[in-house]
């Protein structure tokens, strides 16, 4: 590989034209906290169908719900905190559109770390007790070969085609850096997939990372990297934590827009089938996310 | 000497708060503000070693009530989801959390109301509670204690496991799981019973154990001494009133009810 194919800058368009139809998609961050939205409304505007979505559900999920690009969801909640139930989510799944594959969360982690490992499963006695085991994924078992002789349920690998993310920082080569105080199971999203995109807040040079100092910041390393989008406020109305908080007068309106149909059109409109400096406008400008208070949980 | 009033909310958070007061040093958490602020409690009176968070991923000194900002506390450790996932595999937690439904064997759902495939009411999913029940205590906590909360036969969808043989590989129940109380509007309860049954440990000033055992769809255990719940010293009232300056746990009850029925509040219905 040349220097010159280490630029791994995109756009938001270019990553959606690296997705497939039916591709399973990993998607980072946690609920209400650095969700990749200004790629999730990309794909919600995209010709992408039947995609099966891992996540930490947020509204992420519900957004692409709504817009019917979900065939298939993985899953241990779908809430955007402050409002629990996440409207969107809950139409699809009572409208029975969604397959699901129901988890707990820490059996999400541990299906992504098996994929991480190339593993087929790991062990653990997490779902055993209740109705998860009884899905048809989760209803193998695995005897312990030593002398406790124990029966586990088996987590089978989460393998991805493909992970998003959003981070704060990251220079051309994918160099990355996640400034929120938890970082979630974004590194584990990265290493269960085959290819990872993220979108930044900024793209700086390597020298502005600081990386010696800003180590623990450093998500993953370059090589996980498939390709770098520069996304201003790229996880509103997400909080994207020390840079902006959780929009929570935005979330109030996203979360009206499941009221009816022609509000889900009219929040569609305002605010998904819009360019992002559009979207930034309609949001009230760059100043508006910068200056949200921090939410208190 | 003149009557203390409190309210049930108040009740509530000092029974709830009773519930890690041996459990030493261990992540202590409660879902919800009254449980919050029954854990923000139990951590200033009886249990000074147990470590509280902000709710994101902070671990505080002082414990923070509902509504609390992190600013206002010392941050003593950090607390991201991967540390809490590996802290309470290794079982060091008791979580207090608020079910949409538990039955007889202490199993609750918090996923779907209805059919799992096409629920009638989809709700958060199962979150950690698969994981939480078959590895560190747990407790409950029930601000409507009636048959939709207190199903008969098993609940809709188990989330979080508990004391139902049939539902293990084997027909052994885990030696993880280890539930513990049930604080409701009503009562609290336990699972003291012949095999883990649930049981009425006591009654709230002025509520029958017939009143418990109608608002719950499977039968209950009644000891032969049924005391009145502990009410509220006027120090942990003032505690309280410190955890949580705004007031909040005066919404979480419809009409904020007394705790005493017997001192006749108006809004008792």
């Amino acid at each position: 590989m040349t220097l010159a194919m280490l630029d791994k800058r995109m756009t938001l368009d270019d990553i959606v034209a690296e997705l497939r139809d039916g591709m399973t998609i990993g998607i980072g961050g946690w609920a209400t906290r650095r969700k990749p939205m200004a790629l999730v409304r990309a794909i919600a505007r995209s010709g992408l169908k039947d995609l099966t979505v891992v996540s930490y559900g947020g509204p992420d999920v519900g957004l692409l719900a709504a817009s019917g690009k979900i065939r298939k969801l993985v899953f241990a909640f779908v809430s955007l905190d402050q409002y629990p139930l996440e409207p969107h989510f809950r139409a699809a799944r009572q409208s029975g559109a969604l397959e699901v594959l129901e988890l707990d969360e820490g059996l999400l982690h541990w299906g992504l770390r098996a994929a991480a490992m190339r593993l087929p499963f790991l062990p653990t006695r997490i779902g055993l007790g209740t109705d998860l085991a009884n899905q048809a994924e989760l209803s193998r078992r695995v005897v312990s070969p030593f002398d406790d002789g124990e029966t586990l349920l088996a987590m089978p690998a989460l393998k991805l085609d493909v992970a998003l993310m959003h981070v704060h920082r990251s220079d051309l080569r994918g160099n990355v850096l996640t400034l929120s105080p938890d970082p979630f199971f974004d590194e584990l999203f990265a290493r269960a997939a085959a290819r990872t995109f993220v979108t930044a807040e900024r793209i700086v040079t390597t020298a502005e990372l600081e990386m010696t100092v800003n180590s623990r910041f450093n998500l993953v390393e370059r090589a996980l990297i498939t390709g770098v989008a520069e996304a201003p406020f790229g996880a509103h109305p997400t909080s994207a934590a020390p840079d902006y908080q959780l929009d929570l007068a935005h979330l109030k309106t996203y979360v009206d827009s499941a009221a009816s149909p022609e509000a889900w059109t009219e929040y569609r409109a305002r605010f998904v089938d819009v360019a992002p400096g559009e979207y930034l406008a309609a949001i009230g400008g760059a100043d508006a996310p910068a200056a949200l208070p921090k939410p208190v949980y | 000497m003149t009557e203390l009033r409190y309210s049930l909310a108040e009740l509530m958070i000092v029974a709830a708060a009773q519930a890690w007061r041996d459990d030493g040093e261990i992540m202590g958490t409660g879902i919800g503000p009254l449980p919050r602020l029954g854990v923000s409690l139990c951590k200033l009176l009886y249990n000074p070693a147990l470590a509280t968070t902000d709710g994101e991923c902070w671990y505080t000194s002082q414990p923070l009530g509902p509504g609390g900002r992190t600013a206002d506390a010392e941050v003593e450790g950090w607390s991201p989801y991967d540390r809490v996932f590996s802290g309470l595999w290794g079982g060091k937690r008791h979580a207090m959390v608020s079910p949409v439904q538990i039955d007889r064997f202490g199993q609750t759902n918090i996923s779907v109301i209805g059919d799992h495939a096409r629920p009638k009411s989809a709700m958060l999913g199962a979150r950690g509670f698969p994981g939480n029940s078959v590895h560190h205590a747990n407790s409950f906590f029930f601000t409507a204690h009636n048959r939709r909360a207190f199903v008969p036969g098993e609940v809709d969808y188990v989330c979080s496991a508990g004391y139902n043989p049939a539902r293990y590989p084997g027909g052994e129940i885990l030696a993880g799981v280890e539930l513990r109380s049930i604080v409701t509007n009503l009562a609290v309860l336990d699972f003291g019973g012949p095999q883990h049954a649930i049981r009425v440990v006591s009654l709230h000033p002025g509520v029958s154990f017939d009143e418990v055992q109608d608002n719950t769809g499977f039968e209950l255990v009644r000891p032969n001494a049924l005391p009145d719940t502990p009410a509220p010293t006027a120090e942990q009232l003032e505690l309280i009133a410190k955890l949580d300056p705004k007031g909040l746990r005066s919404r979480v009850l419809k009409d904020d009810p007394p705790g005493d029925r017997r001192q006749g509040g108006a809004s008792w219905t």
